[in-house]
């Protein structure tokens, strides 16, 4: 006879929070959630004090008032699903690796990287630009428009349905192109039986109602960029002569909006000094202006711009995001969407339990195309020539892309190992990471506090739904499901 | 599970996963158990009979005993019906003109039970 294993347990990497009286668990190697009862509580405070081997751990439950059967079963559960660790179970690292051939899912077509305005905090042309733009072409050719289009099919495996954005520069500098790209794709697509859909980025300031009608028709998913009302986006959202744009988008925007009722129609707002009126800027553009969805983001900059947003700045954008993620509750709590994008996609991704390998699509099963047909890990490294990752034309550099893959993969990043907000953020974009610590591998240090606690306000909001009103959850279970 | 309500759809895999092992373990085999805890599977894996092994050498030829003698290891002090005839039931003779493995093991010959 020889003895059975001994295991000795600790608390596995577990992130507790509570909402309306309820304690839960996000399990932060699986990037799963649990309510419990009274019983896991006390076995995690137990092993929060000290590790305890097996019989120790059941005695002391037994001697609190379970039976030996229920305490072995209790332990057993808690065991089996990670949430605590025995040292005689090795655990595989947590996310693997995605495979090498990972199917692509969309493009990112940069059909021009001309534009027509001039913001002052452009990552494409601003002081901190990464791309090397000269000598390369303007306008993505036809040719090379095709070709990507083809690659993305050839590229994507079995998916029934892949994307593409187009993007600039100004998107619909290039409107022409774009139209024949949706009627080139189309036809391909359904010739293989499958079905593509299409989303834009813009300034808004070329939209026509012929345009509109078209993108209507289309089902094309629209964002805008822009930054809320008059005094604000014409802080840096300006033609080259210094003259605002709000004026010439507020009228094109209200079309838009009542014309395109197919796809939700979204703004994405760059916040940057003096513009951190989180709510104002909310409220004109959900409820004067119309957007289904507004979602938010501070500039990226190396740290050093004059339009930085500072630490200041993101504390008061910080205690604005937390009132709209109050608002949001209490819509949802009526069965209704709110409308504030930065707690829906949060949200939609808790539900999901994405637990990440790296923080985003990019490299992976998204792509950026250049004017020129050079291929890029997303739409920010475009034409930035330390960052090809291949061509249209002679297909993806795995070698490139693997180099990127490696870095970029939240296992890499050495400070993300001891967060537990690292299933969604996995280190946190990495242009972002590029212009700020000059390496896309590089974990994104200065969110860190503010990741851990917006990651908190949606859990807790998960929490109060999964009590409350545990229906509305289910609207998420299909991911992008709402837009 | 019992003490843990899944509240995502990561939750639920693992809900699932856990419950079916949970199953799995209670209907695992204990026939050549006598108690159901702790799990130690008695027969073969248990004895130290030299010659499932090589020797120092990498060969047969330096083993305490003589490959030929797993044979019976299989034979009669295992119920293991698949690689050798069944001692038990059906072919209690088999090995009777095989006194001495290493040297009679020509004489065990194919059975067609």
């Amino acid at each position: 006879m020889s003895a059975p294993l001994t295991h000795t347990y600790r608390s596995g990497e577990v992130h507790r929070f509570d909402a309306q009286g309820q304690d839960f668990i996000y399990l932060v190697s699986a990037g799963a959630i649990f309510a419990l009862d009274g019983a896991v509580g006390e076995v995690l405070a137990m092993l929060d004090a000290a590790e305890m081997a097996h019989a120790d751990l059941v005695t002391a439950l037994t001697t609190g008032g379970y039976s030996p059967a229920d305490a072995e079963d209790l332990v057993r559960e808690l065991r089996l699903a990670r949430v605590i660790v025995s040292d005689q179970t090795v655990l595989a690292p947590s996310p693997p690796k995605p495979p090498e051939d990972y199917p692509l899912q969309a493009l990112v077509l940069n059909i021009t990287n001309q534009c027509n305005l001039a913001c002052t905090y452009c990552y494409e042309f601003g002081a901190d630009k990464i791309a090397t733009p000269n000598g390369k072409p303007k306008y993505m050719t036809i040719d090379t428009a095709k070709a990507s289009v083809d690659l993305l099919l050839a590229q994507s495996g079995g998916r029934p349905a892949v994307h593409i954005t187009f993007f600039g520069g100004e998107t619909l500098m290039n409107f022409p192109l774009l139209r024949e790209v949706v009627a080139y794709s189309t036809d391909q697509a359904t010739a293989q039986g499958r079905t593509i859909t299409f989303s834009l980025t813009t300034n808004a300031t070329l939209l026509t109602d012929e345009i509109i009608e078209f993108l209507a028709v289309q089902q094309i998913g629209v964002t805008v960029s822009i930054d809320g009302p008059k005094e604000m986006q014409d802080k840096r959202r300006v033609y080259k002569s210094g003259k605002g744009s709000y004026d010439v988008i507020e009228p094109k925007l209200r079309k838009l909006i009542a014309r395109h009722r197919t796809r939700a129609i979204t703004a994405r707002v760059t916040l940057s000094q003096g513009v951190t009126d989180v709510v104002k800027i909310f409220r004109h553009l959900r409820e004067d202006i119309g957007f289904h969805e507004v979602g938010f983001a501070p500039v990226t900059e190396s740290g050093e711009q004059a339009y930085s947003l500072g630490e200041e700045g993101m504390v008061s954008v910080l205690e604005q995001f937390h009132q709209l993620a109050d608002e949001w509750l209490d819509y949802a709590l009526k069965g209704r969407m709110h409308g504030f994008s930065n707690v829906s996609e949060t949200i939609g991704e808790l539900v999901q339990g994405t637990n990440k390998s790296h923080p985003c699509g990019a490299g992976l099963g998204l792509l950026g195309v250049s004017p020129s047909g050079d291929l890029s890990p997303c739409h920010r490294f475009t034409d930035a020539d330390s960052h090809v990752m291949g061509h249209v034309s002679s297909g993806i550099d795995r070698k490139a892309q693997g180099e990127f893959l490696t870095k970029g993969h939240v296992g890499s990043k050495y400070e993300c190992q001891s967060c537990w907000a690292r299933p969604l953020c996995a280190g946190g974009c990495h242009h972002e990471a590029f212009v700020r610590y000059g390496d896309t591998g590089h974990a994104n240090l200065h969110y860190c506090d503010w990741i851990r606690q917006w990651t908190e306000t949606c859990l807790k909001i998960q929490g109060t739904l999964a009590v409350k009103n545990p229906e509305f959850l289910e609207k998420f279970a299909e991911r992008k499901g709402l837009s | 599970m019992k003490h843990l309500r899944p509240i995502n759809q990561k939750a639920k895999a693992i809900d699932e996963s856990v419950d079916t092992q949970i199953a799995a373990m209670q209907d695992d085999v204990v026939a050549l158990q006598q108690q159901v805890r702790p799990h130690v599977p008695m027969g073969c894996t248990l004895s130290f009979s030299p010659g499932w092994e090589v020797d120092a050498s990498g060969g047969t030829a330096g083993l305490c005993q003589p490959v030929e003698r797993d044979i019976y290891d299989c034979y009669v002090t295992c119920f293991w019906p698949v690689q050798v005839p069944d001692h038990v039931n059906y072919s209690p003779d088999w090995a009777s003109n095989c006194s001495a493995a290493a040297k009679d093991w020509r004489s065990l010959d194919i059975i067609f039970p």
